[in-house]
């Protein structure tokens, strides 16, 4: 589609040039997006179930082992407050690590697919 | 955000200690609040033209900007007061839902910020019904959102009620009716009229004022126990009269093995929950790309984050400095504990700098309130608009013109049925209420979102199973809970129609609206459209052709 063309009658502006279905489908079972998809899922899947199972098992604790979290740490700081800001900081490194994996492995992927599709319109 | 546990009806056994004697000085800084917020948003409906200014506010926020708005939308009056009165009556117990309010932005991030920024347009609904047939899909996820929306919308109006009248010292029906009408009122305002852009610089505005607010009530906790955080703890729990029950789990939900499973189902719901929030989900949108959405996400976790661990302070701080017995005679549910404990640490009641500092928390708190309401109905009203109206009923026919206007006009209806239903609810107990927000957002978004951005097979009868088998599984199991019926904190106490035994319906509704989801497509007699999963699987990774 022509980005000049107006836009169908009585809808609301097409927005940004659309490569073609076959287009979509072609790049969709080529091996370089193969590769972009391969980068996210195995990095965000197993992350996203080790950081729900890392707060469930902190739930479990808090519910089931009262003993094992009264423990004193550091003076009134008790295990209960370590692990609960523990989970603060996995969060924290969780939202970087992903960050970086996003920047340095999926961007570039991503971008090179993106204007090799968007050249072709 | 809503801490569900914290908006308890409240028989207002006394008003906050000093609030009317400096009302002049709160009702001054509500009232600059409010002008300064209306001045942006004219400003903002100026220019406001497009379709795209009006549900994305123009996609030109940064990640920064956005980052803030996100945190300003989701940081609610109740978490404000909530967590931290949640904390001061209950200690450790009170901190538990921080943590899963902020671990759910991981879902977010990794999973549906980047994505849905790339594939959709305005609306949840734009991703959910993109594979799928357009009418149903898009009627199933207008309905959800709505639901979702009004739920939410509900419990931050009671809760605005309940609190602003406290803080003003107000106690009269009439008085909190009054109340709630005006944040009706400035909230259909501020998205008729500054649609997505005004409520988002709202948002921004709240988001700073929260910030600092919160920052110097923590220093001044801080500084009276000499950075001692292990001598604040131990004060907390002397003076709580609990002793070192106080730092540990299991006060408020080890109570048996019921509530045991509740907290269980409660913490399922929240981190799931977060990420299906359409209010939240509709921000993702107003930035221009998917790396603005990113960023916009891991300054929503450095902004949240930071406010939570500040909660843990003016929390224990309270239980420190104040009596439990005055923080449960002025709110039951400890909603004040926090502006109690401002007016303690800036030198109590009858002194000035205790005065202002009272005037500034309660301005924070009425600030926020208004920020999180103007999202709640911005997302309802966009998804009427753009999902039934535009789709559905003009199946694609209406132009850009009507489509904002309808979307106005559903600001307008939403805004008067919430003013109504919010001065009705105003004693009820709207815990259920966010509970159920939640659980609706894990158990009917969260499953279509994930299905529909990574699973092939996904077809139009798994969307619609998993959102209609979410929602109505939610909804059915707390109006047989505790929640609605039974107990003495119930919406109707007197009666007893509750067999289900949980709270929170997350336990069970999640699991069945992901397996509904996916048993849904699996019997299917349509097969997935393969051609346009391909459109949609380039698009969310990859942002080609997106808005």
């Amino acid at each position: 589609m022509a980005t000049d063309a107006p836009p169908p009658e009585g809808t609301s502006p097409a927005g940004p040039a659309q490569p073609t279905t076959e287009a979509f489908v072609a790049v969709q079972s080529s091996p370089e997006f193969a590769d972009l998809r391969r980068s996210h899922r195995s990095f965000a899947f197993p992350l996203t179930i080790a950081f729900v199972t890392w707060y469930l098992l902190y739930v479990l604790l808090c519910n089931y082992a009262g003993g094992f979290m009264a423990t004193k740490v550091v003076g009134n700081i008790n295990m209960a407050l370590v692990l609960g800001l523990a989970q603060f900081a996995t969060t924290f490194l969780i939202a970087w690590l992903y960050s970086r994996h996003a920047a340095t492995k999926l961007d570039p992927k991503a971008d090179a697919i993106k204007s090799r599709m968007e050249a072709d319109v | 955000m809503s801490a569900a546990h914290a908006l308890y009806p409240t028989v207002q056994l006394a008003a906050t200690e000093g609030a009317s004697e400096h009302r002049p000085l709160i009702i001054t800084l509500f009232a600059a609040f409010v002008v300064a917020t209306l001045f942006i948003t004219v400003w903002a409906g100026r220019q406001t033209k497009s379709a795209s200014d009006f549900y994305a506010g123009g996609r030109q926020f940064t990640g920064f900007q956005n980052g803030l708005a996100v945190s300003g939308d989701y940081m609610s009056a109740a978490s404000f007061l909530g967590i931290a009165g949640a904390i001061a009556l209950f200690g450790y117990d009170g901190f538990l839902y921080s943590i899963g309010f902020l671990v759910a932005w991981l879902v977010a991030l990794l999973l549906v910020a980047e994505p849905l920024r790339n594939s959709g347009r305005y609306t949840m609904g734009d991703v959910l019904a993109y594979r799928m047939r357009q009418r149903p899909v898009r009627t199933a996820a207008g309905t959800s959102t709505i639901v979702v929306s009004i739920f939410y919308l509900l419990a931050q109006m009671a809760g605005a009620g309940v609190l602003v009248s406290l803080l003003l010292g107000i106690t009269s029906d009439a008085g909190k009716i009054l109340i709630v009408a005006l944040v009706g009122i400035l909230m259909i305002l501020y998205v008729t009229i500054g649609g997505m852009k005004g409520t988002t610089w709202v948002q921004m505005v709240k988001a700073v004022l929260l910030i600092a607010g919160t920052l110097l009530i923590t220093f001044l906790i801080l500084l009276k126990f000499n950075f001692n955080i292990s001598d604040l703890l131990g004060t907390a729990a002397s003076n709580s009269g609990k002793g070192t029950a106080f730092l540990e789990p299991g006060l408020k939900y080890g109570v048996d093995n019921i509530s045991k499973l509740d907290f269980i189902s409660l913490g399922i719901a929240l981190v799931l929950g977060t990420a299906g929030l359409p209010h939240i989900l509709i921000r993702f949108y107003t930035v221009p790309t998917a790396k603005a959405a990113r960023k916009s996400v891991n300054w929503a976790i450095g902004i949240i984050g930071a406010f939570y661990l500040m909660t843990i302070v003016l929390g224990f701080g309270a239980a420190a400095i104040l009596k439990q017995d005055d923080i449960i005679a002025s709110n039951k549910a400890g909603n004040t504990a926090a502006p109690l404990a401002a007016l303690e640490i800036g030198g109590g009641s009858g002194s000035t700098g205790g005065a202002i500092l009272l005037a500034v928390i309660s301005a924070v708190a009425f600030a926020t309130i208004l920020a999180v309401v103007a999202g709640l109905t911005l997302a309802s009203s966009s998804s009427f608009a753009h999902d039934i109206y535009a789709n559905v009923i003009r199946k694609g026919q209406a132009t850009e013109k009507e489509e904002v206007r309808a979307a106005r006009w559903a600001t307008v209806a939403i805004g008067v049925v919430s003013i109504g239903l919010g001065a009705l609810a105003r004693d009820l107990n709207v815990a259920g209420l966010v509970a159920l927000a939640f659980a609706v957002a894990a158990s009917a978004n969260l499953p279509t979102i994930l299905y529909s951005l990574f699973w092939k097979r996904f077809t139009t009868q798994g969307a619609l199973w998993s959102i209609y088998g979410g929602l109505a599984s939610s909804v059915l199991l707390v109006l047989f809970s505790p929640v609605v019926s039974s107990k003495p904190t119930s919406m109707f106490p007197d009666v007893d129609f509750a067999w289900f035994p949980l709270e929170n319906p997350g336990l069970i509704s999640i699991p069945l609206g992901f397996l509904l989801g996916w048993v849904g497509s699996l019997i299917s007699k349509e097969k997935a459209d393969t051609d346009k999963y391909a459109e949609l699987e380039v698009k969310s990774l990859t942002g080609v052709g997106a808005h």
